[in-house]
């Protein structure tokens, strides 16, 4: 079986070039370069190393993206390349800006994946001007806020979405009770604001709060330190965790005082991406994603991959690849991608977040997907996730 | 007078194989429920490879053949007992087919591979494999033979494939994430519904121009929800039947003015459909609920639900 699998592949790729002269509606040849700029994350030092980052994480999705992008193309004479640019951690900002400045002579399409600081000042370069950037890295609330760009659409998910959904949950299962453990960085102290702002949205209660401080190795300890830490909580229905880092959260669970859910990191989560995701078609988009980089998909894969493909949709429907025509189309109530989430995904037109249901997972299987039912909103129920129009702080996409 | 046809019927036929039947393939069982149409009740499950979808029935149903995606083949069942006979060569991860009308050449889509694959499936060879979009999956042939429709998924496509030269003659865009393609009106039109689009689109078969869209609205059920996926017309061509997916419900669609007439409420996530021999009863495959909706499409209605295996996918009617 393994054999004929093998010859099928062979005969399938010696066609494709025939088909690709000999087929096409539309005659017009068109060419997109995507860039994708990575300022690569500094290396976070965790407790565990089960779950190490995949070096090309990211670049993989985009290229899966431009893959899917380019077989669509070949029947319209369209063709698709990615531009890819990593910086390391250490990289200075002028040299980043550098980079930028170099893609943006290149392509007026990129791909952003770094922090909110330096997406942020790759917008404002005067040669950013009127480009289409994609954050497919950063969740920061501010970023689609005051500090929006008109240059700037965002594929990753905002961080406030995934809060949001993850107390739907809560709140439709009525553990309307939480108590909170936050992480030592800063990055955990903006993850709990954002699960405070998300609990008094949904109406849930954050009864106690616990900051973690442990030094010691809690691979060892932590069945020693955990029921310690959590046994001064007032009653609740579930621990909450805030840690950014995905630090210490592993060892929360099954080692609390009262006998509770873990949720936000470990046990739990709210995830653009996970490997659990199967249903609407998914297992397709995993495989082909696995058969091409031997890993599994991440949620910054799925933010790219996402990115490129709205590109290439784009395309597809305008028979353009004019920046201008691009933007207003992606941005229109006529653009849809269907993104194996079981809703089509567009983008807000008030502050460029790539609308999209947010799965709600634990380890091995997806437990809902948000929106859930019952929670209505006037336009889309996708607005009930994140910050929604009437409360945006976001001024540059006109109107 | 009936009864007496009846009677015959019965003295000729070896088999137990009284009333006309409905075959539903359950995705995540690897099995097919048999219903009985007379009593509406499942009187058979049988084993199959691994998640079959795709199901149909040769010219004179003695043969069903069963794309079984992840035993990447298309295996040939004898419905009578039950037995799989053999498997043929099909690609990777074949999703959905169709049977040209020469009864010999099965038309695959091989979903992982985006490719058609074609196959004989008297000498059981592969006869040519067709590249078309990512995530094939809608399959139809057109009454004359002469041109086969493959959609593919992700790149939103309608591919026409000449079946004598093997090559895509023209490429038709759709709205999102087509699933399902049928020549209707004696093969003057092609429609092919999209489930993230939301429609089904319309094309003269003749000249491929889309002529029209068939749009879904039903209250107090978002937009997004209203997927349509299978659907069926009845023999005056009158009338489809849509099923739209998580909205749970078929619509019921006039062909002519492609307005829509009504809609019935069905099990979850509403698939794939089959009429009774007679026309007078409709099934329809609910993957999420797992059973099957009977309609009666006079009154246009259901009028019972059939506990099946889980994910039921397809459906194929055996006289």
């Amino acid at each position: 079986m393994t054999h004929m699998r093998r010859t099928f592949r062979v005969a399938a790729a010696g066609l494709l070039c025939a088909l690709c002269v000999q087929t096409g509606v539309q005659a017009a040849e068109l060419n997109l370069t995507v860039g994708y700029l990575r300022l690569e994350e500094p290396a976070h030092p965790v407790l565990s190393g089960l779950d190490p980052v995949p070096e090309r994480r990211g670049i993989e999705g985009a290229e899966l993206g431009v893959k899917d992008n380019q077989t669509t193309g070949g029947f319209l004479g369209h063709s698709y390349a990615l531009d890819v640019v990593s910086l390391a951690p250490e990289a200075p900002a002028a040299d980043v800006a550098a980079a930028a400045r170099d893609m943006l002579a290149k392509t007026r399409v990129v791909v952003l994946d770094m922090s909110s600081e330096a997406a942020l000042a790759v917008a404002d370069l005067a040669e950013a001007k009127g480009a289409i950037l994609i954050n497919a890295a950063s969740g920061d609330v501010a970023l689609r806020g005051a500090l929006c760009r008109a240059n700037m659409l965002h594929t990753a998910l905002e961080d406030g979405m995934a809060a949001d959904a993850l107390m739907q949950v809560l709140l439709s299962k009525r553990w309307t009770k939480l108590a909170m453990i936050v992480g030592p960085t800063p990055e955990d102290g903006v993850r709990a604001q954002t699960y405070r702002q998300a609990a008094q949205k949904f109406g849930l209660k954050i009864v106690s709060e616990a900051t973690w401080t442990f030094d010691s190795d809690l691979r060892r300890a932590a069945s020693r330190e955990v029921p310690l830490l959590t046994q001064g909580f007032k009653s609740h229905d579930v621990v909450l965790i805030a840690d950014a880092h995905d630090d210490f959260a592993r060892y929360i669970e099954h080692n609390t005082w009262e006998p509770r859910p873990v949720a936000g990191a470990g046990g739990l989560t709210a995830v653009a991406w996970a490997p659990v995701i199967e249903q609407w078609g998914a297992a397709q988009l995993q495989s082909r994603f696995t058969d091409m980089t031997g890993r599994v998909m991440t949620p910054r894969d799925y933010a790219a991959w996402a990115a490129v493909r709205a590109l290439g949709e784009a395309v597809t429907r305008t028979g353009s690849t004019e920046e201008t025509a691009l933007s207003a189309y992606l941005l229109s109530d006529g653009f849809e991608l269907a993104g194996f989430q079981g809703r089509p995904l567009s983008f807000r037109n008030w502050n460029g977040q790539m609308r999209q249901p947010v799965p709600v997972v634990n380890a091995h299987a997806q437990v809902v997907a948000a929106p859930l039912e019952g929670f209505e909103h006037p336009q889309n129920p996708l607005d009930t996730l994140g910050t929604d129009q009437p409360e945006s702080e976001c001024h540059a996409f006109g109107e | 007078m009936k009864v007496i046809y009846a009677g015959l019927l019965t003295a000729c036929l070896a088999q137990p194989a009284l009333a006309a039947e409905i075959w539903v393939s359950n995705e995540k069982d690897d099995t097919l429920s048999v219903i009985d149409i007379d009593t509406l009740e499942v009187i058979r499950t049988l084993k199959t490879g691994e998640r079959p979808r795709g199901i149909t029935f040769n010219a004179d149903f003695t043969r069903l053949y069963i794309c079984a995606s992840d035993s990447d083949a298309v295996q040939v069942m004898d419905p009578e007992t039950g037995e799989i006979l053999f498997d043929l060569p099909s690609g990777e991860d074949p999703e959905q087919f169709v049977l040209h009308p020469d009864d010999r050449h099965l038309w695959i889509a091989n979903e992982d591979d985006a490719v058609t694959t074609v196959v004989d499936v008297d000498s059981r060879t592969v006869v040519a494999q067709i590249n078309v979009g990512i995530e094939p999956e809608g399959m139809a042939v057109s009454p004359d033979g002469k041109t086969v429709i493959t959609t593919s998924e992700t790149t939103n496509m309608a591919h026409w494939i000449d079946t004598e030269s093997h090559e895509i003659y023209a490429n038709t865009l759709v709205d999102s994430r087509p699933r399902h393609a049928e020549f209707v009106k004696d093969g003057t039109e092609l429609w092919v519904s999209s489930e993230i689009g939301g429609t089904i689109s319309v094309f003269d078969a003749g000249n491929q121009n889309e002529i029209g869209k068939i749009h879904f609205e039903i209250k107090g059920v978002h937009p997004d929800l209203i997927q349509p996926v299978g659907f069926e017309l009845t023999p005056d061509q009158k009338t489809a039947f849509v099923a739209l997916g998580p909205s749970n419900h078929v619509a019921v669609v006039n062909t002519e003015t492609f307005e829509v007439e009504g809609y019935i409420l069905t099990g979850r996530r509403v698939w794939h459909m089959a009429f009774s021999p007679d026309h007078r009863l409709l099934f329809t495959t609910n993957g999420v609920s797992g059973d099957v909706t009977v309609i009666d499409v006079a009154k246009r209605e259901a009028i019972k639900s059939i506990k099946v295996g889980r994910f039921p996918w397809g459906a194929a009617m055996r006289p």
